[in-house]
């Protein structure tokens, strides 16, 4: 499991940046061939409307280079407490607990985020997060740059596995 | 100032889609969104269409407008490529584009919600009108149309459950029409249309904000087919003006023919009847044509089984107090064809133009 301290310097960090400047990385199809795409990129991010409490965000994370590549924690200024969770199952019900080591990309590969799977868990959502609301968020990679983008708020009904705020006991 | 980046995510970034791509001959039957114009309008008709009518809720200003026609944009951006929503929760349903076009329109309402100057009221009253307030009016409305019922069901859900944050469903009007244009009275609909759209549908002059849009008025016409059963085929085509079969004027040979108002029969009467619906419905000069876009509906049965049946007449034009106005007029004031039908529902909308990749709907007015 990921260090508490480590996440909320994340979060710290991303705070002390500024939250405007989120930037969205274009799609490689669309770089020139000159270019080198940006080592990682996500498609169709989106976040589950909440008026406070839990959120989740999803979309699908494309790694472009040669290597794996590992998503160790997430921050947002949406919420002080982020997780990078799993659904799994557990006496017969699907729960979501942290996931252990993070979301890992294989080299030229993806990772979908989506409800009912991977995804990144906002907890302690304190302002609401409305309909096609712009929300900024960045991942940190291990041994790389961080990955920041926006979120488009969207209205959803699934995604409500039992979360299990430890590992695999109720 | 992260709205067009923001769009941007919605958007552009395909890689996913693109190892994804629907399968080729659905692709064939795509219909372009980005443009000038909103597509929907001098697309040829698919054959499925609803419309829906949306309030905006009491309290909903611009910064709510503003994300709410950015969410619906994307959707329609997506789904009319072939492309399943964002956060699309059956994605199979969008592979089939079948020519999918979703076109947006604003309404008084809107308007006021915005605090902006509405281009668009509420038509005059006219003597035949039967309004229904059940279907009529409207903050914003969604034409979906495509050539498949069930990729207009899954459009239709999509944008619906965006909506539904921000407004009440105030209507929903469904139709369908066939290739052979034929309305359910039987009549060829739809022969004369304005040859020059730049003139007679897309606004070129007034609000620059609104160039390259057009206005709708959609009015549900109900028929009374029991009564028209009892017509034979001699008043339906005296009252009409045109051929059943082929939908002539009664002048002439062929659909196209051009109608001869002025030949009269053997007893000195206009062949074409100073009453009949096409002498009522004539505009002299094309540039004032309207676009005609009409669908049929039919709801269902009585329990003693009589219809209820009718068009969902869709009229773009660039100027409704100029083009759609003085037709409606003339044809209330003495249009033998009033005897078997009812204008039952009556909105109108500002169709804004097309956006651009980076745009959406609405973003020269509200962005």
């Amino acid at each position: 499991m990921f260090s508490r301290h480590a996440l909320l310097l994340a979060a710290a960090a991303i705070a002390l940046a500024g939250c405007g400047s989120a930037q969205v990385a274009a799609a490689p199809a669309e770089q020139s061939p000159a270019v080198a795409a940006p080592a990682l990129t996500i498609t169709d991010p989106w976040v589950k409307t909440a008026k406070k409490g839990m959120s989740a965000a999803f979309g699908t994370l494309v790694n472009n280079t040669d290597a794996e590549v590992t998503i160790v924690s997430g921050a947002s200024p949406l919420s002080p407490k982020i997780e990078l969770h799993e659904v799994v199952e557990s006496g017969g019900k699907m729960i979501m607990r942290p996931k252990e080591g993070g979301f890992d990309i294989p080299a030229h590969g993806t990772h979908e985020l989506r409800p009912g799977g991977d995804h990144i868990m906002l907890m302690g959502v304190a302002q609401e997060v409305l309909p096609g609301a712009r929300i900024p968020f960045t991942l940190t990679v291990k041994g790389g740059k961080p990955l920041e983008f926006t979120a488009i708020g969207k209205d959803f009904a699934g995604g409500k596995e039992d979360y299990q705020p430890g590992m695999g006991h109720k | 100032m992260i709205s067009r980046r923001g769009l941007i995510a919605g958007g552009a970034l395909t890689a996913v889609g693109a190892l994804t791509a629907p399968p080729a001959q659905a692709a064939v039957a795509v219909e372009p969104f980005h443009g000038l114009h909103q597509a929907g309008i001098a697309t040829p008709p698919q054959a499925h269409a609803v419309f829906v009518g949306l309030d905006l809720a009491p309290d909903t200003g611009k910064e709510a407008v503003v994300r709410l026609l950015q969410l619906l944009t994307d959707d329609a951006r997506r789904l009319t490529q072939g492309r399943p929503a964002l956060a699309d929760t059956e994605p199979e349903l969008a592979a089939t584009a079948a020519r999918l076009t979703i076109t947006f329109g604003f309404g008084p309402g809107l308007f006021a919600a915005v605090k902006a100057e509405s281009p668009v009221a509420a038509l005059p009253s006219f003597t035949i009108d039967k309004l229904d307030k059940r279907w009529s009016g409207g903050d914003l409305l969604v034409q979906i149309c495509a050539d498949d019922g069930v990729t207009v069901a899954h459009a239709l859900r999509m944008i619906v459950k965006d909506a539904r944050a921000f407004a009440k469903v105030r209507w929903i009007q469904r139709g369908f029409q066939s290739a052979t244009r034929r309305n359910l009275m039987g009549q060829v609909d739809g022969t004369v249309q304005p040859a020059d759209l730049d003139r007679a549908v897309w606004i070129g002059q007034g609000p620059a904000w609104l160039r390259g849009g057009t206005t709708l008025v959609l009015r549900r016409i109900r028929m009374s087919l029991e009564s028209w059963d009892a017509a034979d085929r001699v008043a339906r085509e005296f009252t009409i003006g045109r051929r059943l079969d082929t939908g002539a004027p009664l002048t002439g040979r062929a659909e196209r023919d051009e109608p001869d108002y002025s030949r009269l029969n053997r007893l000195g009467f206009p062949i074409i009847s100073e009453y009949a619906h096409i002498r009522r419905a004539h505009v002299t000069d094309p540039g004032l044509r309207i676009l005609r876009r009409p669908y049929n509906y039919d709801e269902g049965l009585t329990p003693d089984g009589k219809s209820d049946s009718g068009l969902l007449f869709a009229s773009y034009q660039a100027d409704i107090d100029r083009q759609f106005v003085p037709i409606q007029r003339n044809l209330a004031k003495g249009d033998l064809l009033n005897e078997w039908i009812t204008p039952v529902g009556s909105a109108v909308f500002a169709i804004p133009p097309g956006c651009a990749p980076e745009g959406w709907i609405g973003d020269s007015l509200l962005g």
